[in-house]
């Protein structure tokens, strides 16, 4: 330290006079558009803190000149939106689903509030271009386990299928007939084979005559003579390139042996009405609506 | 202590870890006192091979003031655990930043998800522990031994305690990290350990306390110099802060687990109070100490203004402390701490800026040093990566701004360009100017690697914030799209496979920024062993020549 003050060569600014391992400290002022955008700042906040609720008081806080609060203006936003939708929610409810695409304007709001509720609700298991996966259908294809009309598929999306709670799910179980031994593993086999003979995947595997017989026997009550499936019974078509546990010999072989039967939940009681009849529309338009 | 007295308390403390290991009451505590057990082991053993030479200081070596006075008459400095803390830094370092390579891949392809161990849920805290305490941490801890040391011309007060410090901090990350691999966490983002983790770390703290503030207490110049208010205030905020976010009532004192004191919408204030003055005075005010004295020396200018740096301090130091409800706005939190969090965040930006500017200003008359000296480079780049995302926080925090970029990769982007720009890029600044003076050697190995570094980081974060951006306001904007009929337009899935290209991007920027991390490593390495790269200089003898400014 010395007792007059040092000034740094290069800056001709004075230092503070002292030096820690060699670093010195010039006395320059506080750089003036620093202290003004700070000042700027400091203003900003005072006001903002007048006009919103800011101070905490012992059992209350300041509400300010604005009288804002987050939970006012939510509720305020979800009743706009309430509102805004009102008139057309109140007409789906009173129209029936089949009646809703002849009316365009309630036809375009339905299918959109439908798409909105399905990435919600559906895309989960079938897939948010509804394409489906293992095990769980394909919504844009025309094949349709329990009917494709708009009827058909309110019901199964308010009651859901094989959900145990909804009193009017509908059920389907193909019998087990490897695991209880109504038929033996031959028998299953050439089913299989002659499964996949009738969507035209060919193995060259000839039908000796006893298969077909078999398969009038065991499947075609659901399936149909023809193996075409039959919503009623909510069988699927198996002469078609849509399978929903595989085309491959042993896929077909095991869901024989051992029917996976898939569940869908019932959403009537859970969205209500309005929306499953949105839900309803939006998959019907999706490509494969009946 | 003296050795044999420190041999036998780390026995001891093994012994006690075997007693853990048997009557835990769970297994995690049984699996995790069985990992303290072989680490303190193996801890009496490298004890008991300690030679005494190492034990005492190394003199002093190679410095001067300006004026040349005095340095003579200074003590031997006690270098030896900053030496160790250079190396755990950089190690450290590289650990952290591969696991948020591997992360980030995660995020982009999530079967490299392994179950359990290597779950994204695990790697996580390991990743942001590993980079902030570990890395950033070891940075902090040596570099305040170094600076604390030479700018009070004092020896680090406590005999050996600097070395527990050191040892204790790295038993602490050891902890820490296994215990997130095997399931260990209390859930509060970058405060995860469990109880007894985080009373060890208290223990720790307080002694590194101790030896700071004593060697401060003790020192022989008049006036404490500027970096050691923001290395103290670092020390004794961090302290306070662990201590009430971590009040917990374990379990069972054989068991893992622990409930927090808090509960519901205070639990959350108060883990975001102390989350978000982890990033004020950890990431932030522990930096800039780090800043104000490498700075200074590695331009050998005098820092800008005294007197900003007193203002912005007191101001920086006051400001932030309040501004941890921004991380809850438009949730449960009362409006009027939302409000709050979000004025003061507004008022911390031209505080924060004081840092910056008193950095970079220091630079005055010294700006050729841009283009000759990489170290300083990298200093500027850490100070403005440090400008702008001490612009981008508050500007965050505002609440409007808030409720597109909350909840988005925005804010992942706004902590990287921080952590990577500012934390990393000072950090290894330090360290390169370090690690010469620490081993004595002359120069570092190689300047131009340096300098490879510096491009490869700066090129990692550049990927890496931009692509932050787009992603962070892409999400945002996809989840607020409502249609003409007023539904949403998008699934949550659906924002989430938009993510998919600016992901396997983020690895990109990621891995340049390890890859710099590694040509460092390597630089040091070689350093240390004492060579040195006969390469072309960086610059040619005309280009240096020419003046200033």
């Amino acid at each position: 330290m010395s007792d007059k003050p040092h000034v740094d060569e290069i800056s001709g600014v004075e230092t503070t006079g002292h030096e820690w391992d060699g670093i010195r400290e010039l006395n320059n002022p506080l750089p003036r558009w620093w202290v003004w955008i700070f000042y700027a700042t400091i203003v900003f906040s005072i006001g903002y803190a007048i006009y919103y609720p800011s101070i905490p008081l012992l059992n209350d806080f300041t509400k300010g000149v604005g009288g804002y609060s987050s939970r006012a203006e939510l509720n305020q936003e979800l009743d706009a939106a309430a509102a805004a939708k009102a008139g057309l929610l109140a007409r789906l409810a009173e129209t029936d689903v089949t009646e809703i695409p002849s009316d365009p304007e309630l036809m375009r709001f339905a299918v959109s509030g439908g798409a909105a509720a399905y990435r919600v609700n559906c895309s989960q298991c079938h897939g948010s271009g509804a394409q489906g996966g293992f095990g769980y259908p394909n919504l844009n294809d025309d094949a349709w386990l329990w009917g494709g009309d708009l009827q058909s598929l309110y019901t199964t999306i308010a009651h859901g299928i094989r959900f145990e709670t909804d009193d009017q799910t509908r059920y389907s179980e193909m019998p087990a007939f490897g695991r209880d031994g109504i038929l033996d593993r031959q028998q299953i086999k050439a089913l299989a084979l002659y499964v996949r003979s009738l969507a035209g995947l060919d193995d060259g595997w000839v039908d000796a005559g006893e298969t077909e017989q078999s398969f009038l026997d065991n499947c075609a009550a659901c399936h149909g003579e023809d193996g075409k499936g039959m919503a009623m019974m909510g069988a699927p078509n198996l002469t078609d390139a849509i399978w929903l546990y595989g085309s491959e010999t042993d896929q077909i072989i095991r869901q024989i042996s051992e029917p996976r039967h898939g569940v869908m939940p019932a959403w009537g009681d859970r969205l209500g009405d309005v929306t499953v009849k949105q839900l309803t529309l939006y998959v019907h338009q999706l490509g494969g609506g009946e | 202590m003296n050795q044999a007295a420190q041999v036998i308390a780390v026995a001891a403390a093994a012994l006690l870890a075997l007693f853990g290991a048997a009557l835990g009451r769970d297994p995690l505590f049984q699996a995790h006192a069985w990992i303290l057990f072989f680490v303190l082991v193996a801890a009496s053993y490298l004890l008991l091979q300690r030679k005494p030479a190492e034990a005492a200081a190394i003199p002093f070596k190679g410095a001067t003031t300006k004026s040349g006075d005095a340095v003579s008459a200074a003590p031997a400095y006690l270098d030896g655990p900053i030496r160790y803390g250079a190396v755990a830094t950089v190690f450290w370092g590289i650990a952290g930043f591969l696991v948020g390579v591997v992360i980030a891949a995660q995020l982009a392809w999530p079967n490299l998800n392994l179950e359990p161990y290597l779950n994204f849920g695990r790697l996580r805290p390991l990743h942001t522990s590993a980079v902030i305490f570990a890395f950033g941490g070891n940075a902090l801890i040596c570099t305040s031994f170094w600076v604390v040391q030479r700018t009070s011309r004092q020896r680090l007060f406590g005999g050996d305690l600097a070395w527990f410090v050191f040892w204790g901090y790295q038993l602490f990350i050891i902890m820490a990290a296994t215990g997130y691999l095997l399931g260990v966490t209390q859930s509060r983002e970058y405060a995860e350990p469990e109880w007894y983790v985080d009373l060890w770390l208290t223990i720790v703290w307080v002694a590194y306390l101790v030896v700071f503030l004593g060697t401060i207490m003790t020192r022989r110049e008049p006036h404490i110099y500027v970096a050691n208010w923001f290395y103290l205030s670092f020390i004794v905020t961090v302290a306070m802060l662990h201590v009430v976010n971590n009040l917990a009532l374990p379990v069972s004192l054989m068991g893992v687990k622990s409930y927090s004191l808090f509960a519901g919408v205070q639990d959350a204030l108060t883990q975001w109070w102390y989350g978000h003055n982890a990033v004020g005075f950890f990431l932030t005010a522990g930096f800039l100490g780090m800043m104000y004295y490498f700075m200074p020396k590695q331009a050998e200018r005098p820092v800008y203004s005294y007197r900003l740096s007193i203002v912005h301090f007191w101001s920086l130091i006051f400001l932030y402390i309040w501004a941890g409800p921004h991380h809850l706005h438009y949730t449960a939190l009362p409006d009027w701490a939302q409000t709050l969090g979000m004025v003061f965040s507004v008022m911390l930006w031209m505080p924060s800026w004081g840092g910056m500017i008193n950095g970079l200003m220091t630079l005055s008359g010294a700006w050729d040093k841009v283009r000759t000296d990489p170290l300083i480079r990298m200093m500027v780049i850490a100070l403005a990566f440090y400008g702008m995302s001490t612009f981008e926080g508050p500007m965050m925090s505002i609440k409007s701004v808030n409720s597109l970029s909350h909840y988005t990769d925005w804010t992942i982007g706004h902590v990287h360009s921080g952590a990577l720009g500012w934390v990393g890029m000072i950090s290894f600044a330090a360290i390169y100017y370090l690690v010469p003076k620490l081993w004595d050697r002359s120069r570092l190995y190689s300047l131009r690697m340096v300098n490879w570094h510096f491009w490869l980081a700066t090129l990692g974060i550049v990927i890496y914030a931009a692509v932050m951006w787009v992603s962070g306001i892409t999400q945002g904007l996809m989840w607020r799209e409502y249609d003409q009929e007023g539904f949403l337009v998008y699934s949550f899935a659906e924002t989430v496979a938009a993510m998919h290209p600016y992901y396997a991007m983020r690895v990109f920027g990621g891995l340049l920024y390890l890859a710099g991390a590694l040509v460092m490593a390597f630089n040091i390495y070689q350093t240390i062993r004492g060579r040195q790269r006969q390469e072309r200089p960086l610059v040619t003898a005309a280009t240096a020549a020419q003046p200033a400014e």
